[in-house]
């Protein structure tokens, strides 16, 4: 199980947990499974199957977009980063 | 025994010398340029690209000025006979190559060689910023620097309180600031420019009043009005060495980010949402711009503000700290900003984590072939009308 830090602005949609642990070899699997338990996240994370632009999904340290997307591959051991824009000053 | 011409004839002996003419070219090799000469001499004038290392503090701060033993070292004096003692001793201090300028700084003037007045900070100021003079990455010519950088601050809200009170403390020449608020007493539970005897007053207001009265080294440029597509270029006139972007909204972020790219502004970012923030630094084509990091704004209902959604009092503190340090390094161009880094701060878990941020090559603003060159309708573009 790889861990998933959840942004304060998404925490609703997972009960008000701040990091949760999700099962899949790429960022898609994981997402799928993070998914199919909370619902409600699909449509913050993905248009139209793919990642929102206005989300950021980093695995150890490195933004998805400049690797493989949705296919980068993930283990066990890696933290899951989902990072929306935030405003606020 | 020895008097003072024995000396001088046999330390002269065992040093090399080099005329005004010979060492300039030198100086242009990479050599360094040590003046050993007293503190009022010094400002009376001085050659310029040269460092202050008066003869009795040689032998212990030499290795500050001149790191590296293999470069040649230039030394002056006013008329060539102490830099004669001063070379001998970097030799017995294995420096490779010593070298005295012969006629010292008499005959470098005299040979028609350019020399300069320094500016010094004088006795006031040289106490208040005693702190920064003593730090080697700032010092008196850092200081100096601070004194006449222009920094914008793009609200005086949670974020622009503490950036814009240490930026005017650590003496920053000119502050600016775009807000066109009022205080309201829903600010003051984090906003610490502001305080309940200006409730009601613009903030511009209320907060030069709070920097003035910390400093008056600074000067305050107020803009009180909402920075829009219209009045940007204006603003940004004056010319600013940095902005600390510290704005409660998207549309302010994209056109503070598509100004800054255009007229190669660095832009100190930070964003904070109840027990956690971000930041970090875009820098023209040095690393990413925001919208390399996102490309569009979330939806309304996905981003809720602080005034929504709350933010501690103390987050904003940390964060617009972190801004106006990262601002400070930009401004004396030292250490390594945050510059393709994105810094996270929990403070729940009390941890700070970092995500690496790259240029995106299709970045519509800073990439390879920009589609947008011009100001676009901000508020339009952040209602989402591509979602």
């Amino acid at each position: 199980m790889s861990r998933v830090r959840i942004p304060p602005t998404l925490r609703s949609e997972t009960q008000g947990a701040r990091e949760v642990e999700a099962r899949g070899g790429t960022v898609r699997e994981l997402l799928d499974d993070l998914m199919s338990r909370f619902p409600a996240l699909r449509g913050q994370l993905l248009e139209e199957d793919d990642l929102a632009p206005f989300v950021n999904v980093y695995v150890e340290g490195e933004d998805v977009r400049t690797k493989n997307g949705l296919e980068t591959a993930v283990d066990e051991s890696s933290l899951i980063i989902l990072l929306p824009a935030m405003a606020g000053g | 025994m020895s008097n003072y011409r024995d000396l001088l004839r046999t330390a002269r002996a065992e040093i090399e010398e080099l005329h005004a003419p010979q060492a300039r070219e030198l100086l242009d090799d990479d050599a360094v340029l040590v003046d050993v000469r007293e503190r009022d001499e010094w400002e009376q004038g001085r050659i310029p690209g040269a460092v202050h290392v008066p003869r009795g503090h040689l032998e212990s701060r030499i290795e500050q000025a001149a790191p590296d033993r293999s470069r040649p070292v230039v030394l002056y004096c006013a008329s060539g006979n102490r830099s004669v003692f001063a070379a001998r001793t970097l030799g017995e201090l294995g420096y490779e190559r010593p070298i005295s300028l012969a006629g010292g700084y008499t005959e470098w003037q005299r040979s028609g060689l350019p020399t300069e007045l320094p500016r010094t900070l004088g006795p006031a100021r040289s106490t208040r910023y005693s702190r920064h003079l003593l730090i080697p990455e700032v010092g008196e010519e850092g200081q100096l620097r601070l004194l006449d950088s222009s920094i914008l601050l793009v609200g005086a809200g949670g974020l622009g309180s503490p950036a814009a009170l240490y930026l005017a403390a650590a003496g920053v020449g000119r502050i600016g600031i775009v807000d066109a608020d009022v205080v309201d007493e829903t600010n003051l539970q984090r906003q610490i420019a502001h305080s309940t005897d200006s409730l009601g007053e613009p903030k511009t207001d209320s907060a030069r009043r709070r920097i003035e009265g910390l400093n008056p080294d600074v000067e305050v440029v107020p803009f009180r009005e909402r920075l829009t597509s219209e009045n940007i270029e204006r603003i940004l006139d004056p010319g600013w060495d940095v902005i600390v972007d510290g704005a409660d909204n998207f549309p302010t972020r994209y056109l503070v980010n598509d100004a800054c790219v255009w007229h190669d502004i660095p832009v100190v970012h930070g964003s904070i949402f109840r027990f956690e923030g971000q930041v970090t630094v875009f820098k023209p084509r040095s690393g990413p711009c925001y919208r390399c990091l996102f490309p569009q704004p979330p939806p309304p209902e996905l981003a809720p503000s602080c005034a929504e959604g709350g933010v501690l009092g103390v987050l904003p503190g940390v964060i617009g700290s972190i801004q106006a340090s990262e601002a400070l390094k930009l401004a004396l161009g030292i250490g390594e900003p945050l510059i393709g880094r994105l810094l996270l701060y929990d403070a729940l878990s009390g941890e700070f984590t970092e995500v690496k941020l790259r240029r995106d090559p299709a970045c519509p603003v800073c990439g390879e072939s920009p589609t947008i060159t011009d100001y676009v309708d901000y508020v339009e573009f952040c209602q989402g009308v591509a979602h």
